[in-house]
């Protein structure tokens, strides 16, 4: 009897696709060989067929993106399978903290004045001024509490969801994601308090009541945070 | 141990070298020792401002330089009985003739000698200003009620507020023309204030008698009945640890009948 040795790849047929677990215990190259064998044996071998997602689950191991582009390549092989997702439970602490520093919120106590530039990762929470000529730039939103003279830049890398909000709204410009906008040229005597900024529908800086922003973007709630 | 005062403002102009002048000579009818030092080499004026300018011999450049000790090039005013010294700067050479390292070291050698070292900054951010304010332990900040000079007296606090040796800054505004203010062509007080956002030390009114007595070389200060006069004294009172409180211009300028007017919430 031949008897089968262990396995470490499972495969599992669900109504999305193909769901592979992988055995995060072995070596890399165990699971490769396996993997390899598994999937020319289990071939329907329907050229024709539809595509077949698969679901990858690879459990405690850590793939680098090589080894993941491996994988890929090597079920792409296989004719009518692709692979849709890559689940792993870990990542690496460079990855870990990239993504803490894009989705913390960083409070600062300062006055940003004229020169200066305040640049944070994340969301920024000033707790000051930022005064003509002074900027601040964010990968996430811009909260103040205090007055807003100088520039605010939100969504830095991208992101068009982004809003800036402050106490006192009277910015020299405003940037969220690559949409601009600047103050109008004449002075005005309105107080602009409680005020916030987002890009509308036609893709435009527009500035209203911060109370909007609940249903505008109601993700700004983040009572629990998550990958 | 004395404490040395740099005088800045980013913008030129606004009444740094006046203030200087002004507020040392304060210091030194108030009994303290007094020295005065110019580090706007190349443009120097305090000298001119401070009626000294027919007795230098030697100046900074030649002190750090080592061609003469600081006791040499020292100017003293004899109007102040050994209280008030200048040190000038030089006119001939330009700014990169001194470093910020041979300021520290210089200001902290008069430091052992005097009461207060006001040090009078030139314009602009650069070597200049890095060697005015290299040896000082505190920081005034002049400003105009103009947005510009507003908005370079925020950058200068900016930097200022790196300095770890550099107690945070305090703000003069000068030449306030009340009735501008009152029209609201110019900033007002309060305005500035809450937007640098440090201490008001004191406010000067504009007067032509302050140009009239910088030109002559006597600092207005020592006219005791002028306006301006009085508030640069009380801001030295403040500098020496007193609290005075603000004489606002415009009770002063309105007369009796507009403080009862006042005092009743008319307008
Ligand atoms: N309070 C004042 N009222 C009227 N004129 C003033 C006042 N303060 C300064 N000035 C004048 O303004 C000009 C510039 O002053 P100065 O002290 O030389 O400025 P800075 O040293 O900042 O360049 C001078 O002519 C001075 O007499
Ligand atoms: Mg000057």
């Amino acid at each position: 009897m031949n008897r089968q040795k262990q396995q470490y790849v499972t495969i599992k047929g669900t109504k999305d696709g193909l769901t592979l677990h992988l055995d995060d215990t072995c070596s890399y190259h165990d699971l490769v060989m396996e993997l390899e064998e598994k999937l020319s044996v289990n071939q329907t071998n329907e050229p024709d067929g539809p595509l077949v997602a698969v679901h990858l689950k690879v459990g405690n191991r850590y793939l680098t993106p090589e080894q993941e582009e491996e994988i890929r390549t090597l079920i792409r092989t296989k004719k009518n399978l692709v692979v849709e997702s890559i689940d792993s439970n870990v990542i690496t602490k460079e990855e870990a903290l990239g993504w803490k520093r894009k989705t913390e919120i960083v409070s600062v106590s300062k006055i940003v004045r004229s020169g200066q530039i305040l640049h944070v990762k994340g969301d920024l929470l000033l707790i000051g001024d930022v005064n003509p000529g002074g900027t601040v730039i964010a990968g996430g939103n811009i909260f103040i509490l205090g007055a807003l003279r100088g520039i605010a830049h939100a969504g830095y890398y991208g992101n068009k969801e982004a809003v800036i909000a402050a106490s006192v709204m009277k910015p020299m410009q405003l940037r969220i994601s690559d949409i601009m906008s600047r103050s109008p040229d004449y002075k005005s005597e309105e107080r602009n308090e409680m005020e916030c900024a987002y890009i509308d529908d036609n893709n435009q800086i527009v500035v209203d009541r911060l109370q909007l922003l609940t249903h505008l973007r109601p993700h700004l709630t983040r009572l629990e945070r998550r990958l | 141990m004395g404490e040395a005062i740099v005088i800045t403002s980013g913008k030129g102009g606004v009444g740094k070298t006046t203030t200087t002048a002004n507020l040392g000579t304060a210091l030194a009818l108030a009994g303290k020792r007094v020295c005065l030092v110019d580090t706007d080499i190349g443009l120097r004026n305090l000298d001119v401002v401070m009626g000294l300018e027919n007795r230098i011999i030697y100046d900074l450049v030649d002190v750090v330089q080592g061609r003469c000790t600081v006791q040499k090039a020292l100017v003293k005013d004899k109007r102040f009985d050994d209280k008030l010294y200048l040190l000038p700067a030089a006119q001939t050479s330009d700014k990169t003739a001194v470093t910020p390292e041979q300021m520290k070291k210089l200001i902290h050698e008069l430091k052992q000698d005097y009461d207060y070292i006001l040090i009078d900054c030139p314009a602009g951010i650069e070597q200049g200003y890095r060697n005015a304010v290299a040896g000082a332990d505190g920081a005034i900040v002049v400003t105009t009620p103009e947005v510009s000079a507003v908005r370079d007296a925020d950058r200068i606090i900016g930097l200022l507020e790196k300095e770890e040796n550099v107690r945070s800054p305090r703000l003069i505004i000068n030449r306030i023309r009340g009735h501008m203010v009152k029209n609201g062509d110019m900033l007002d007080i309060d305005e500035i204030v809450m937007h640098l956002s440090i201490d008001l030390l004191g406010i000067i009114a504009d007067d032509e008698n302050v140009i009239k007595a910088s030109n002559n070389g006597e600092p207005i200060v020592l006219d005791p009945n002028s306006k301006a006069s009085i508030a640069y004294r009380n801001i030295a009172r403040r500098i020496l640890g007193e609290s005075v409180p603000l004489q606002s211009l415009e009770e002063e300028q309105k007369g009796v009948f507009a403080k009862i007017k006042k005092f009743f919430g008319m307008r």
